[in-house]
C-alpha cells in the first residue's frame, strides 16, 4: 500500500522505542509533519520541541548525544540543509551519534512550493565527512534504514517524502548499508542492458514504470535503488558498468552533487567509458501538484523512458 | 573571621597559580608562532578556580559518566584551558610546546577526538551553549547529577544560536546548566560595544529567564561566590557575566585588539613573562 517514508519513519520510531531507552526525538515545531507525533504522544518524557529553532535543536541533540542519548532531529530537509553550519562541526566533525531527518524532501511536495523543497540537502551532507546519508525508497526500506540508523554508532542523514511511494519492495527485503540494490530487472535477464537506471527515494517508483513500458517496446533495462548515497564510491556501481550501455540517474534534488553527480564521479573513477544522463532538478521548485512537477521539471516515467532511448543507434 | 582568611589564602594561591599558567600561554603562543593570546588571558582566572574547585572531574578517568562537563564554546581561548588542563594532569606539561604543529593533541581550536578531556571540539562560535544545553537535559532524564559550565565569548553571543539557546534553556528548567560569559569587550574587528552591542547583558538574560551574577571575572573571591550560587537548585538556569580585561596581566596586551589573534616574538614573550611573574 502506498505510503509516504515519513510515516514508515513516525512508525518506526514508536516500535523501536521500547526496547532503546536511549531513543530520544527532537522536533523544531513540525512534528505533525514529521509524522514524530505518535512518538511524542506514547513517549512524551522523551520528546523535545525545541521550537522553530533548529541550530539549537542539532547542537543539543549533539550534547544529548556525547552522554549516552540518540537523538533523532526532524525538521524539512531544506531546513536543515540550511544549517549546514551546525550539522558540520556539532555532527560530523564532532562525529556525534545524532540521526538527522530530513523530511519534505525535493519536489513531490507539491504546493508550499520553492522555499519548503529540500533541493540541495544530499549535495551538502554528501561533502561531510563521517555522515551516511540515506533515502529509503519505500515503506519497507524505511523500517529497515531507521533500524539501522538507531544501531549505527555515527552521525546520519535521512531523507525522507512528504507524498506516497508505492512499494517497490517486497515484504522479504533486506537493507545493505552502501549496496544499491537492483529493485526490477527484466523476468529473462539480458546478457547486456541497453541502461540502467538509477533512481532513489521518490523517483524509485517513475524508474520501475519506466522500465515497464520500455520492456514492452522491446528495450530491456534494470533499475538500480540507491538508499545510501553516501558512501558511495567506483564499488558501489562497478557491476553495473561492465554490462551496461548507458546510464540513466533520476533524483528528486539538484542534479548537482546528488545522485547523478555520485554517479558520475564514481563512473569516472571505475575508467569505464560508459554515457550518464542526469535527469533532475535544475532550478527552484514552484507550486503545483507533485505528479505536475515531476512531468515539469523532468522527473517523470515519459521523460525516463525517452532519456534511456535519447540518441539510440 | 577564619573563614575570610582561608578565602584570602586560597585567593593568593589561585593567584600564584595564574601566574604560572599566563607564562606557559604566553610561552605556547610563542612557540607556535600564531595563536589568542587576548581571549585566553581574559578567561584563565575564571578556567583555574573552575577546574581547582569547582569541577567534578578526574584527569585520570576524562570518559568517567558522571563527571562535570566543561564547554569552552569561545574555542579560540585554548591556550588557556590546555594550560589548566596539563596542570590538573591531563598531559605532561611539555605538550603545551606542540601547540598548533601537525600531528598535535593541541589543534589551534579544541578536537575533542585527539585530546580526551575535551567535551566538544568548539571554534565556529556560538554552538557551545547549545550542546551544553542538551548535554544537561541528558543528565535530567537519566536523573544525574553532573553539571554543565560553558563559556562563551562576548562577542560570540552576537550569534543568533547564543539566543535560541538561551531561550530553550528556561524552557527545559535547566538549574544544572551554568553559562559563564567572558565579557571581555574585544573582538578581533575592535570592541564589542562599536562592533555589534551587546549590553545590557545582564537584562538581557535575567528578561530570559536566567538567574544571573555579575562579577569582576578577575576577582577570586567574586568568582567563587559566583560559581558557588550556580550550584543552587531551582529549575532555573545560572549565567555568570565576568567583567574581564582582554590580554589581563601583560601590559602591552591589556584592551588592545591587535592582540586578539597575534603572537608574541621572543622579545615581546620575555618582556610578557617578566611582567606577569613581578606583577
Amino acid at each position: 500500500m502506498p505510503k509516504a517514508t515519513r510515516e514508515s519513519f513516525g512508525e518506526a520510531l514508536s516500535e523501536l522505542a521500547p526496547k532503546n531507552p536511549q531513543l530520544v526525538v527532537f522536533d523544531a515545531d513540525l512534528s505533525k509533519s514529521t509524522m514524530t507525533q505518535d512518538f511524542a504522544k506514547k513517549f512524551p518524557d522523551r520528546h523535545f520541541d525545541f521550537g522553530i529553532a533548529e541550530h539549537n535543536m542539532i547542537g543539543a541533540a549533539a550534547g544529548m548525544a556525547l552522554c549516552g542519548k540518540v537523538p533523532f532531529a526532524a525538521s524539512f530537509a531544506c531546513f536543515l540543509s540550511g544549517r549546514l553550519e551546525s550539522i558540520r562541526i556539532a555532527v560530523a566533525y564532532n562525529k556525534t551519534n545524532v540521526k538527522l531527518v530530513g523530511t519534505h524532501a525535493g519536489l513531490g511536495i507539491g504546493d508550499d512550493g520553492a522555499s519548503q523543497m529540500g533541493l540541495e540537502d544530499i549535495a551538502a551532507m554528501r561533502a561531510l565527512p563521517n555522515m551516511a546519508v540515506l533515502q529509503p525508497a519505500d515503506a519497507v526500506e524505511t523500517k529497515q534504514v531507521v533500524a539501522w540508523a538507531l544501531a549505527h554508532e555515527g552521525p546520519v542523514y535521512l531523507r525522507l517524502t512528504r507524498q506516497k511511494l508505492e512499494d517497490v519492495h517486497d515484504a522479504g527485503y533486506h537493507f545493505a548499508f552502501g549496496v544499491p540494490d537492483v529493485v526490477w530487472e527484466p523476468e529473462s535477464k539480458p546478457r547486456h542492458y541497453q541502461t540502467t537506471i538509477f533512481a532513489s527515494g521518490g523517483t524509485v517508483g517513475p524508474a520501475v514504470s519506466a522500465a515497464k513500458t520500455l520492456l514492452e517496446k522491446g528495450f530491456k533495462v534494470r533499475v538500480v535503488n540507491v538508499a545510501t548515497l553516501s558512501p558511495f564510491g567506483p564499488e558501489s556501481i562497478e557491476k553495473f558498468t561492465l554490462d551496461s550501455s548507458r546510464f540513466v540517474t533520476v533524483e528528486d534534488h539538484n542534479v548537482n552533487g546528488g545522485l547523478g553527480g555520485a554517479v558520475c564521479e564514481a563512473v569516472a573513477e571505475v575508467g569505464t567509458p560508459i554515457p550518464v544522463v542526469k535527469l533532475g532538478a535544475r532550478s527552484f521548485g514552484e507550486s503545483g501538484t507533485g505528479e505536475e512537477l515531476y512531468h515539469k521539471h523532468g522527473l517523470s516515467a515519459p521523460h525516463i523512458v525517452e532519456a534511456c532511448l535519447k540518441n539510440l543507434d | 573571621m577564619s573563614k575570610t582568611v582561608a578565602v584570602e589564602n586560597q585567593a593568593a594561591e589561585f593567584k600564584q597559580i595564574t601566574k604560572q599558567l599566563r607564562v606557559d600561554i604566553i610561552r605556547m603562543i610563542e612557540a607556535a608562532g600564531s595563536g589568542h593570546p587576548g581571549g585566553s588571558l581574559s578567561v584563565i582566572d575564571l578556567l583555574t578556580v573552575l577546574y581547582l574547585k569547582f569541577l567534578k572531574h578526574d584527569p585520570k578517568r576524562p570518559d568517567w559518566a558522571d563527571r562535570d562537563r566543561l564547554i569552552l564554546s569561545k574555542g579560540h581561548a585554548c591556550p588557556a584551558l590546555y594550560a589548566v588542563m596539563a596542570y590538573t594532569g591531563y598531559f605532561p606539561k611539555e605538550n603545551l610546546m606542540t601547540l598548533r604543529k601537525l600531528g598535535s593533541s593541541l589543534q589551534g581550536h579544541p578536537d575533542r577526538l585527539r585530546l580526551p578531556g575535551i567535551e566538544f571540539s568548539t571554534g565556529s562560535l556560538g554552538q557551545g551553549l547549545s550542546v551544553g544545553l542538551g548535554m544537561a537535559m541528558a543528565a535530567k532524564l537519566d536523573k544525574k547529577a553532573f553539571k554543565t559550565y560553558v563559556i562563551l565569548g562576548d562577542g560570540e553571543i552576537q550569534e543568533g544560536q547564543c539566543w535560541e539557546a538561551l531561550m530553550a534553556a528556561p524552557k527545559f528548567k535547566l538549574d544544572n546548566l551554568v553559562m559563564i560569559l567572558d565579557h571581555n569587550n574585544g573582538q578581533i574587528d575592535g570592541h564589542v560595544n562599536e562592533v555589534l552591542p551587546i549590553d545590557p547583558m545582564e537584562d538581557k538574560l535575567k528578561s530570559f529567564g536566567w538567574e544571573v551574577s555579575a562579577i569582576d571575572g578577575h576577582d577570586f573571591a567574586q568568582i567563587e561566590k559566583a560559581l558557588s550560587q550556580a550550584q543552587k537548585a531551582g529549575q532555573v538556569p545560572h549565567a555568570i557575566i565576568a567583567k574581564t580585561v582582554k590580554g589581563k596581566g601583560v601590559s602591552f596586551m591589556e584592551n588592545a585588539i591587535a592582540w586578539h589573534g597575534k603572537a608574541p616574538n621572543k622579545e615581546e614573550a620575555d618582556r610578557a613573562v617578566e611582567e606577569i611573574l613581578n606583577a
